[in-house]
């Protein structure tokens, strides 16, 4: 076997381990660092439930990345959005609006809203539309998670009125 | 899905890989993954090696010289959509959706040559020239030599595609794809550029087994009506269009990118 070294730093801690060059990030995510919330769908770049950010604000599949191809660069996982058990404006507007059914698209969902509104704090619906094309829900038809990002806009760009100087 | 087993090497440098591909035929280039892990998962490709080129700074990067923009093979198709270089942001945009976007280059889809994809015909029409290297040396070919059929490019074992040399301005140019609706591939997707001198180039993607120029519109010039510009017996035809369809797409497309461009 082709073991090799990767270290990554999930959620700002780093986890090591020695794994096959062709173990993808997505199972290194969820067997190595032992964090199930990223999930696998399609398994061939469709879907989107395996999404993550690389070096914090960009989503990538992570079913479609070697494990060894994000050593030492740092993953960000749904895990990291409610520390201490409180909901990041997302979670709590995917909740109010009834952004999700079964749940299963979700933290694929969360993460590429997460840095959707980190480039573009205030999206159009055309822009969280095309934002999102990459993410497949089979329950919910989409309407109610893009009234989900837009909660969550409205909420966040009150919350850090500071953004508007820089 | 697991791919079968490879070793990994990490390029520390363009003759370093070029060096690791030398030695082992049955090496592969990575790049940004997304043509080429799906084909592994499908076990359509297992190379025995893999040479990781797709963090390299030498083949990263947008620059100008003179009236040329130099676009280093391993940009990404993310890093040209928020770039200035004409077409191929407008095209980049077009891609699949923000995460292959994030992963994807330039250099692993022209060198992947999928008939499907967006990028072949906006380099036709801008008449791009693209540098290969290997460990002899250096060569540059045109945007012509370079696609040669369905998969298959200019490009010999153990070469491998650096940069893509496009003009820095151009008169006007415009890129439209009837995209499929799932994986956002072309369909049929036209480019048209009229460059700085007042030549057109135009040139179609997804309908063929590769990219190729529309020499009809071209010698018909900005007045075109756009009619007939290709034959359905030089196209593809499968379960999603077929070619009869792709050729009338082949016009309307045609039509839509040259009122913008001229
Ligand atoms: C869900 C999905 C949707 C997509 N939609 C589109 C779309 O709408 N339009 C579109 O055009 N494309 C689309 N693509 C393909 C995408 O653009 C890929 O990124 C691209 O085809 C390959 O680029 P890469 O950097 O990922 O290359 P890789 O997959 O890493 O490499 C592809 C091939 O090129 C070789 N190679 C890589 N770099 C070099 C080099 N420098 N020199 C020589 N050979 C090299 C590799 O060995 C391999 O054979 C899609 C892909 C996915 C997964
Ligand atoms: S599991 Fe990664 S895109 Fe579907
Ligand atoms: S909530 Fe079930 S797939 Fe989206």
């Amino acid at each position: 076997m082709n073991e090799i070294p990767v270290s990554i730093k999930i959620n700002g801690k780093q986890v090591t381990a020695s794994v096959e060059s062709r173990t993808l990030l997505v199972h290194f995510i969820r067997e190595q660092a032992e964090l199930t919330g990223t999930h696998v769908g399609c398994d061939s770049s469709s879907c989107g439930v395996c999404t993550v950010l690389l070096d914090g604000d960009k989503p990538v599949k992570s079913c479609t990345m070697f494990a060894v191809m994000a050593h030492g660069h740092e993953i960000t996982t749904v895990e990291s959005l409610a520390p201490g058990g409180v909901l990041h404006p997302l979670q709590q507007a995917f909740w109010d609006q009834h952004g999700l059914q079964c749940g299963y698209c979700t933290p694929g969902m969360l993460m590429t809203s997460v840095a959707l509104l980190k480039h573009n704090p205030n999206p159009t619906e055309h822009e969280i539309r095309e934002g999102l094309s990459g993410n497949l829900c089979r329950c919910t038809g989409y309407n109610n998670i893009v009234k989900s990002i837009q909660q969550a806009a409205g909420v966040m760009s009150q919350a850090i009125p500071a953004a508007a100087d820089d | 899905m697991y791919t079968s087993e490879f070793t990994y090497h990490k390029a520390s440098s363009v003759s370093d890989a070029l060096a690791q591909l030398a030695s082992n035929p049955d090496a592969k280039l990575l790049a940004g993954g997304h043509s080429l892990i799906p084909t592994m998962k499908l076990r359509l490709a297992s190379p025995s090696a893999l040479i990781d080129v797709s963090s390299l700074p030498e083949l990263r990067g947008i620059r100008t010289e003179g009236d040329t923009i130099i676009i280093g093979a391993m940009t990404t198709h993310r890093e040209l959509e928020f770039s200035k270089v004409p077409l191929l942001s407008e095209v980049a945009r077009l891609i699949g959706d923000p995460m292959v976007r994030n992963k994807g280059t330039i250099g692993g889809a022209l060198a992947h040559a999928d008939p499907s994809a967006d990028y072949p015909a906006a380099i036709l029409a801008l008449n791009a020239k693209i540098k290969i290297q290997s460990s002899s040396g250096a060569r540059v070919v045109t945007a012509d030599e370079f696609f040669q059929g369905m998969f298959t490019t200019a490009l010999a074992p153990g070469e491998m595609l650096v940069e893509i040399h496009v003009p820095a301005s151009v008169k006007g140019a415009a890129y439209e794809k009837f995209a499929h609706p799932a994986s956002r591939y072309a369909v049929a997707g036209v480019a048209v550029v009229v460059h700085s001198d007042g030549s057109l180039r135009a040139a179609v993607t997804g309908a063929g087994d590769h990219a190729m120029r529309l020499t009809k519109l071209e010698s018909e010039g900005v007045s075109s009506a756009c009619k007939g510009l290709v034959s359905a017996s030089d196209l593809m035809g499968d379960h999603f269009a077929s070619a009869e369809y792709r050729a009338h797409l082949v016009d309307v497309m045609a039509s839509k990118a040259l009122a913008r461009a001229k």
